[in-house]
């Protein structure tokens, strides 16, 4: 059943795919305000499948499928308290299509892939899950930002007639939510690689810091920090902080990937 | 109507031209003066604003060679500035006027302020002598159209001025302007009025710095802003989110290098730069700085190019009123075109009364004052009675298109003038002495 609701949930964000490719060339109210329901219904579709998950007792925190699932539920909350704040879909524009692949991914009627390796500390390995599955989210949100920041500082400098109708919201409010999502999502992405540690520790005795996986997660966690530092301290937005943010982005998803390589973070067909 | 009419605008020509073209405030009555005393120009009046400058003169023969003083005043090579010239000519100058004037042919179309600049440019004239009788009626009419426009259409209403597009354009960079900080540099109406707009939208504070420092203060103390002195204007720039800048300065002030040290000082806020100013104050370098956002003249001309399709309905029932203004004028225009001719016609005839009385009273000696009396009641009333047609004619006829044929007619007949071709070119002079002296000499 859970597959069921999340499948449901995937046709609903394909209407925000849809709307995250035509937003970029055309603005439509009517649009924006469609996707908006959409990823709504989608979100109820969504959580119902997590709870059912959930409550059914079926939860399988080393599943990478619903591991996929989670993280795409958690940036979709993102977009939407987004939208509560500042009234602005267009962050959809980069989050749509991501929660897109995430759905579609763990809604492959596939054997949840699980982490090989046999946790001890179920509390430990929720809580870093949900600690650092928001802090990606928050750097996702964050990355897609700092996008449509440069994109809407280029049409801004074009100077072109349609600067004044453009679907983006203001400059200084891309940066906003950019710079807020940035700092929130740092000390999840934090807190996140130090219960990932204390659940290694506590499973292999030991943290292997050539390990891939760490090796990565800590490279992200540096960009992370370095990309806070420079905003704090001289303000960088536009190219430059696109340029980390990008970098940042790219760290987590090989972070993501290192999942495959590492040999204490190692998913496998169960 | 020998009106001519030569100039550039924001349509057809960069603001690169029109930097080199515009004449300041204080050199025109200089240039108004020089217009008249070339060649070929009878009067003459220059419109100097940031979008366009023309030349509007009422010419000798119907043609000056007004290219030629352009060139000579501006120091041009002719291809620098010809390709961006345009020129019109009797009606079709007319309708320009109409147009420019009724804010028809400005970037916002609409907006009020050219209206303000025309008048100004137009008592200038005046008052230096160089516009007179024919140039007078153009611009009286002008103005009454103007006025027409802006009443019968609703081409002015919620005018979007370039004031209005910079605070959407703001917005679009910092979203919310409450609390945002703007500084006027060079105090002018344009500023005064961009910064109102501003503080309107919630703007907090404001700074306000001119060369002349006692202007700074009395414009600071109309927004409850501050007025800073303008050596310090680079030291705080920086706190300024937004910045209106207008100085008639010839040069760029605000370069590279000083964008580069307000970021700086700002950790990269980013700044937002109108530039009302022809020549620019802001150079293109500068904004391309990251951060830095510059529009000038033309690029809010660009900005609000959208706007604009909204009032196109009300521009067509404005231009349709301008067409049948032009008519009326050129009408008018025709009717004072035989008056030349009528009051020659009668001072023709006049001398030949004199010179009969004269003949008449050698061959009878002296007369009585009652004789004179009714000698003079006579010759005087036969003259009316032979003059009466022909002027009624020329007066009708002066209300339709053919009147210089009649006024050619007329003037053959009673041999008023030997060449025809002449004859339409100086009628629509007012008879000065010289006229009135010719024909006498030629009985």
């Amino acid at each position: 059943m859970p597959l069921l609701w999340l499948r449901f949930a995937l046709a609903c964000y394909f209407i925000g795919l849809v709307y995250a490719f035509v937003a970029l060339s055309r603005t439509s109210d009517l649009f924006s305000r469609i996707a908006l329901h959409a990823a709504s219904l989608g979100m109820v579709f969504h959580f119902v499948s997590l709870a059912e998950l959930f409550l059914s007792g079926h939860m399988v925190w080393t599943s990478v499928h619903n591991g996929e699932s989670l993280l795409a539920f958690i940036s979709m909350s993102f977009f939407m308290v987004i939208y509560a704040i500042y009234k602005t879909t267009s962050p959809g524009v980069v989050v749509f299509p991501v929660v897109f692949f995430l759905t579609f991914v763990a809604a492959l009627d596939e054997q949840p892939v699980l982490l090989t390796a046999f946790v001890s500390h179920k509390g430990w390995l929720a809580a870093h899950i949900f600690l650092i599955f928001t802090g990606y989210a928050a750097l996702l949100v964050s990355f897609g930002a700092s996008l449509l920041y440069l994109l809407q500082e280029r049409r801004l400098k074009a100077k072109k007639p349609s600067s004044l109708i453009s679907f983006l919201p203001a400059l200084e409010v891309i940066d906003q939510i950019g710079y807020r999502s940035l700092l929130l999502g740092f000390p999840f992405m934090t807190l996140g690689l130090i219960t990932g540690s204390v659940v290694a520790i506590t499973t292999y005795g030991h943290v292997d810091f050539l390990d891939p996986k760490v090796l990565l997660s800590l490279l992200m966690w540096v960009v992370y920090m370095v990309m806070v530092f420079t905003r704090w301290n001289s303000g960088w937005r536009g190219r430059r902080a696109a340029f980390l943010a990008t970098f940042a982005f790219v760290a987590a998803l090989a972070a993501w990937a290192a999942n495959y390589f590492s040999a204490i973070h190692r998913f496998a067909a169960s | 109507m020998r009106y001519q009419l030569i100039g550039v605008n924001h349509k057809s020509a960069p603001l690169e031209v029109r930097e080199r073209l515009a004449i300041p405030e204080s050199r025109l009555p200089d240039t108004c003066r020089e217009l008249t005393a070339y060649p070929g120009i009878e009067e003459g009046m220059v419109i100097s604003t940031c979008n366009r400058v023309e030349v509007i003169t009422h010419t000798v023969n119907g043609s000056a060679d007004l290219r030629g003083f352009l060139h000579s005043h501006f120091h041009l090579k002719p291809e620098e500035v010809d390709p961006h010239l345009y020129e019109f000519r009797e009606k079709d100058a007319v309708r320009h006027i109409f147009r420019v004037a009724s804010s028809l042919d400005s970037m916002v179309v609409g907006e009020a302020q050219i209206l303000g600049q025309v008048k100004e440019a137009y008592a200038t004239a005046r008052a230096v002598g160089a516009v007179r009788g024919q140039l007078d009626q153009l611009f009286s009419r002008a103005f009454a159209v103007a006025k027409r426009v802006r009443t019968e259409t609703e081409v002015g209403s919620s005018s979007v001025s370039i004031a209005s597009v910079a605070v959407e354009l703001a917005k679009k960079i910092f979203g919310d302007l409450h609390g945002k900080t703007v500084f006027i540099v060079g105090a002018g109406k344009m500023s005064e009025l961009a910064a109102r707009h501003l503080m309107a939208h919630g703007c907090a504070s404001i700074f306000v710095a001119n060369r002349t420092y006692e202007r700074a203060i009395g414009l600071a103390q109309k927004f409850n802003g501050q007025a800073i002195k303008f050596d310090d204007l680079y030291s705080t720039c920086d706190r300024a989110d937004i910045v209106i800048t207008s100085t008639g300065a010839p040069h760029a002030i605000f370069r590279r290098e000083h964008g580069e040290q307000f970021l700086a000082r700002r950790k990269n806020r980013p700044m937002f730069f109108i530039d009302i100013a022809v020549p620019r104050d802001v150079a293109p370098e500068m904004g391309k700085l990251d951060g830095i956002f510059t529009y000038d003249v033309d690029d809010l001309q660009q900005a609000v190019a959208g706007h604009v399709a909204d009032r196109r309905q009300e521009a067509e029932r404005a231009e349709a009123i301008i067409a049948s203004e032009v008519e009326k004028f050129e009408a008018r225009a025709h009717t004072l075109d035989v008056v030349p001719t009528i009051v020659s016609l009668q001072d023709h005839l006049e001398t030949i009364r004199q010179a009969e009385i004269d003949r008449v009273r050698g061959r009878m000696g002296q007369l009585t004052p009652e004789q004179e009396i009714a000698i003079e009641a006579l010759t005087r009333g036969i003259i009316n009675k032979v003059m009466h047609t022909p002027i009624t004619t020329l007066k009708t006829a002066a209300k339709e298109a053919e009147a210089t044929t009649v006024v050619d007619v007329v003037r053959r007949l009673f041999n008023l003038q030997v060449k025809a071709k002449d004859a339409q070119q100086k009628d629509a002079q007012p008879v000065s002495k010289k006229d009135k002296d010719e024909v006498g000499s030629r009985r």
